[in-house]
């Protein structure tokens, strides 16, 4: 292949590893190397763990002198949204209430603890926004990122530090969170591949808690085979997660090679929105003549509720925010506003107030306002009814189709600024990805071609519960027929000196 | 001073329930360990960490909606309670709100010689908080998080209890029946028991409920009765002089003996619950609730009734021994061993309850009922039985073992008998003559005469009826 090392597949790149014709230290300095060079352009990462890496990559190396096996993901980097629990390594969600906090040695998450296991070299942290609230990266409290393919464009978010650095070579993969678009959305800006598994099917434990019912740990990766290894790593049943599903982890070799002959896949009627971005309708209508052609059917189907996506998923989603950020106060970890303290409260409301961004705060807000008493049965009762409906409505469609397409963002990249300054404008980015979270289903975020100015367009895919094969099947077919997976970021926004 | 008034009160009662972990995380719930040494990332509430329900608090709670014939809910919730307190390290309490593990239920109270059924409202779960410890001087408050996680259960009752020693008895019945059922140690002092009271007065005669103060840190077993009291007299005092209670939240100071108010209604607190999202429904099957029916013991009431019905136990008998499920199980551990039943049932509880501290005897059993069956036959004296257990506690030697060993056997033949009986009328002629002139009360002191002279040994029905015949015999002769 003509490929430099830092775009090669981590499939290619951990069969190398294993066949000993790479080893995973050098491996390991070509992507320090090049995240030394293109970062400072993008600002993708937070925290390079160079010594870290490196004792992973030669143990790697190791293993594979003593003719052990180092795992499917043999010397892969990979790099780690910073909402997931690093232990030793500072876990910040991208926020001043926790700059500065290591978490014990001992403390990592399960999708850690599995990578490592797997024999994947962990690289560093990556940029996102705050608490994983944000459509833009533009939240994140210490500073934004810029998409490889424009930089004066928004790599999306909230995983927006994943989705440029995998698209920039910056790492082979990495895993993002989702919680009601906050992997694909960024996957689709920055062209690349984003997974939101079923959820339950990836462990929660040690992933800083954004949305408890909406969270969902997935990879974001160059192809479809890297998301699939990267998912088959990650996947399966965790006693420490009371949401974990009690299934093992898919073997999805077979549903890569399958093809999409067969599969029928259906149009969502109410989600023929306006204001959806003529070329991002172009592409998707082209990329399902392309599954057409491949075999697949293509029909209309109903999601009736679909218009209620945005006002549930924002009244669950900060509701629990609400909830799960009450810890951040202060007494044992993290950030505490500077003395003289003039009560415990006054402790609370000036560290609370310093160390949280204002999205941060307004989802607070929004979610202490629907949890109060007496507004419980009308606001997060009433959401969480709505959201039985939107799976009856999944359910419903799934008995008709396979799989449900759409857009996975209205448009393609916007101007960093464009929208911060009105967030619904910025909530509305997210309207065709909150369903598949709402009903807990998977979804997967493909690359399907590109605007005139060269930015990437995503086509999602939703599946049903626990069917990650028939959504990773139909997108490796459509991979397979297309070529937009060989094209990389322009090389000279990622040379010379940095400006992020 | 109450003669208007008539309380109503109704308890919340938290109890800690034994676990080895803690409710949501496998930490140790250890008592006593140096401060924040029980902690684990769920403890801390680091970011990330999720919990996890210990089954082993389910079982224990159920002991108690069962025993208490409680409705148990085939699914109930955890729901978070959210306050901001430097001793609550998630900012939130995982607790059951409107639907806890159990509804319903009663307590059977006595009180003045009658019984009445106390009525619960639910016995739901939750975890327990951490605590602060302020330094002296107000300079620097520190937090140990110990406790934080520690599974609670919180047993409500209806405005159901009407004067202060009947809630009182009701916090004297719930704790016997934690400890009865292993769930708790019960301790007050050590915080495995908390009461909060909620006291209102009504005017005698009418059925509408008064306003209500709740009443919070009664930490102790006898402020139970003195802080209720205290409230009944303040809000007593109130309305004689034709003012109106104020609904509101009141701090006990035990050291004082009063109350203040800690908050009023218009501060209580919003603790937005709502659902717990990272635990799903808790669901109990029928399986579990008759698997823990089925292993629950006997309770005190059926026991007492049971022992009076079957053995003809006193009243005082039965309640004593039903104190303390170790000396109930005792008891009938002994009887069971001794297989005399009825009969041996009164000598059988007489030497259990003799003991000083009945629940922490070292004597087995077996050999009670051994020891009482060596009485009954007259193998040795009572006298000698004191001994016996004595040397029985002492040692844990059997009681046969014993007797044999020191030559404790009763000596019960005649011939022998009755030569130390008449040695000892002939070593005391002023007595015998004062016996036979009329003095029958001295035949005690002839007993004892003979009983020194066999060592203690000598079965004392027998001696006593030889010395009469002895005493008569001689008189009549001369």
């Amino acid at each position: 292949m003509s490929e430099p090392l830092h775009y090669l597949p981590a499939t290619e790149l951990a069969r190398r590893v294993r066949a000993r014709e790479l080893s995973a230290l050098e491996l390991l300095r070509a992507t320090l190397d090049r995240i030394g060079a293109a970062d400072p352009h993008l600002g993708a990462f937070l925290h390079v763990d160079a010594d870290g890496a490196e004792r992973q990559a030669a143990a790697v190396d190791q293993a594979l002198a003593r003719r052990d096996d180092p795992g499917p993901l043999a010397g892969v980097p990979i790099a780690l949204k910073d909402v997931i629990v690093t232990g030793g390594v500072p876990t910040t969600a991208g926020s001043r209430i926790l700059a500065g906090w290591v978490p014990p040695a001992s403390y990592s998450a399960t999708v850690v603890e599995r990578l490592r296991a797997a024999g994947a070299v962990l690289v560093g942290k990556l940029n996102l926004d705050e608490f994983a609230m944000g459509s833009s990266n533009e939240n994140s409290a210490f500073h934004p990122v810029r998409n490889p393919w424009d930089l004066e464009r928004v790599p999306g978010g909230s995983s927006g530090g994943a989705a440029a650095a995998v698209a920039a070579g910056l790492c082979a993969g990495a895993l993002g969170t989702d919680t009601g678009g906050s992997i694909r959305q960024p996957a689709a800006l920055c062209g690349v591949v984003g997974l939101k598994p079923t959820y339950g099917r990836v462990p929660r434990y040690g992933v800083v808690a954004f949305a408890s019912s909406l969270d969902q740990v997935g990879p974001l990766a160059r192809t479809v085979g890297d998301a699939a290894l990267l998912f088959e790593a990650i996947a399966g049943f965790d006693p420490r997660d009371s949401t974990s599903i009690q299934e093992p982890a898919p073997r999805l070799a077979d549903a890569l090679t399958r093809g999409a002959r067969g599969l029928r896949i259906g149009r969502p009627r109410e989600l023929e929105l306006p204001g959806v971005d003529l070329e991002v309708t172009a592409a998707v209508d082209a990329a399902l003549d392309v599954l057409t052609h491949l075999g697949a059917t293509v029909t209309d189907v109903s999601l009736p509720h679909a218009a209620y996506w945005l006002p549930a998923y924002y009244l669950v989603a900060p509701a629990e925010a609400s909830s799960n950020l009450a810890r951040y106060d202060g007494v044992r970890y993290g950030m505490r506003a500077g003395p003289p303290e003039q009560s415990l409260n006054d402790m609370y409301a000036r560290t609370r107030g310093a160390g949280f961004g204002a999205e941060v705060k307004r989802r607070i807000m929004l979610g202490t306002f629907a949890l109060r008493s007496g507004y419980y049965d009308a606001y997060y009762r009433k959401a969480q009814q709505v959201r039985a409906l939107i799976a009856r409505d999944h359910e419903r469609a799934f008995a008709e189709v396979d799989l449900i397409a759409t857009p996975t963002s209205p448009t393609p990249a916007f101007r960093l600024g464009e929208k911060t300054q009105d967030p619904v404008t910025m909530y509305l980015t997210d309207v065709f990805t909150m369903g598949a979270p709402l009903a807990g289903l998977p979804a997967i975020s493909v690359p399907c071609g590109f605007t005139p100015e060269g930015l990437p367009v995503g086509l999602q895919l939703t599946a049903r519960a626990l069917d990650e094969a028939t959504l990773l099947r139909a997108a490796a077919a459509y991979e397979q027929a297309t070529d937009h997976g060989l094209r990389h970021p322009p090389e000279q926004n990622l040379a010379g000196e940095g400006r992020a | 001073m109450t003669g208007r008034w008539q309380p109503v009160i109704g308890l919340e009662v938290h109890v800690q329930l034994a676990t080895r972990s803690k409710a949501f995380s496998g930490a140790p719930a250890g008592f006593g360990a140096p401060p924040n040494s029980q902690c684990d990332p769920v403890v801390l509430a680091l970011p990330g960490s999720l919990p996890v329900f210990n089954r082993g608090a389910l079982e224990l709670a159920l002991r108690l909606g069962l025993a208490c014939g409680s409705r148990i809910r085939q699914v109930s919730r955890f729901a978070r309670k959210h306050y901001f307190y430097p001793d609550l390290p998630k900012g939130y309490q995982i607790s059951q709100y409107d639907e806890p593990l159990c509804d319903g239920g009663t307590i059977e109270v006595e009180l003045g010689g009658s019984t009445r059924s106390v009525q619960l409202r639910r016995i739901h779960l939750e975890e327990d908080a951490g605590k602060n410890l302020h330094q002296p001087g107000g300079r620097a408050s520190h937090v140990d998080l110990n406790r934080a996680g520690v599974p609670l259960i919180e047993v409500v009752s209806e405005p159901d209890l009407f004067s202060a020693e009947e809630a009182a008895e009701y916090m004297r019945v719930l704790r016997q029946l934690c400890r009865w059922l292993d769930l708790s140690g019960g301790d007050m002092e050590k915080g495995q028991l908390r009461c909060d009271a909620n006291v209102s007065l009504r005017a005698v005669g009418s059925t509408e409920l008064g306003t209500r103060a709740e009443l919070k840190n009664i930490n102790s077993f006898k402020f139970v009765h003195h802080a209720i009291e205290h409230e009944i007299a303040r809000q007593a005092r109130i309305l004689d002089q034709g003012g109106t209670v104020v609904q509101e939240t009141r701090l006990w100071d035990s050291v004082a003996g009063v109350s203040h108010s800690m908050r009023s209604k218009e501060e209580a607190m919003d603790y937005r619950y709502f659902p717990d999202p990272d635990l799903p429904p808790l669901a109990v099957g029928d399986d579990v609730i008759e698997r823990v029916r089925a292993s629950l013991p006997e309770l005190p009431a059926a026991r007492r009734a049971r022992w009076r019905g079957e053995l003809g136990l006193s009243d005082d008998d039965a309640r004593h021994l039903a104190s303390d499920r170790a000396v109930a199980d005792r008891f009938d551990a002994a009887l069971a061993a001794h297989g005399g039943g009825a009969a041996a049932a009164k000598p059988i509880a007489n030497w259990i309850l003799g003991e000083k501290d009945a629940a922490q005897s070292t004597v087995a059993p077996a050999h009670v009922a051994e020891l009482v069956r060596l009485v009954e036959t007259g193998t040795i004296s009572g006298q000698t039985g004191k001994d016996v257990w004595a040397e029985m506690a002492a040692t844990g030697e059997a009681p046969t073992a014993i007797v044999e060993r020191r030559g404790l056997t009763q000596v019960r033949d005649e011939g022998a008998l009755e030569a130390a009986c008449a040695e000892a009328i002939a070593a005391h002629p002023t007595e015998a003559a004062s016996f036979r002139a009329g003095k029958p009360a001295l035949i005690g002191f002839f007993v004892g005469q003979v009983m020194k002279r066999t060592g203690g040994r000598a079965d004392p029905k027998l001696v006593n009826q030889i010395l009469r015949r002895l005493l008569s015999t001689d008189g009549a002769s001369r």
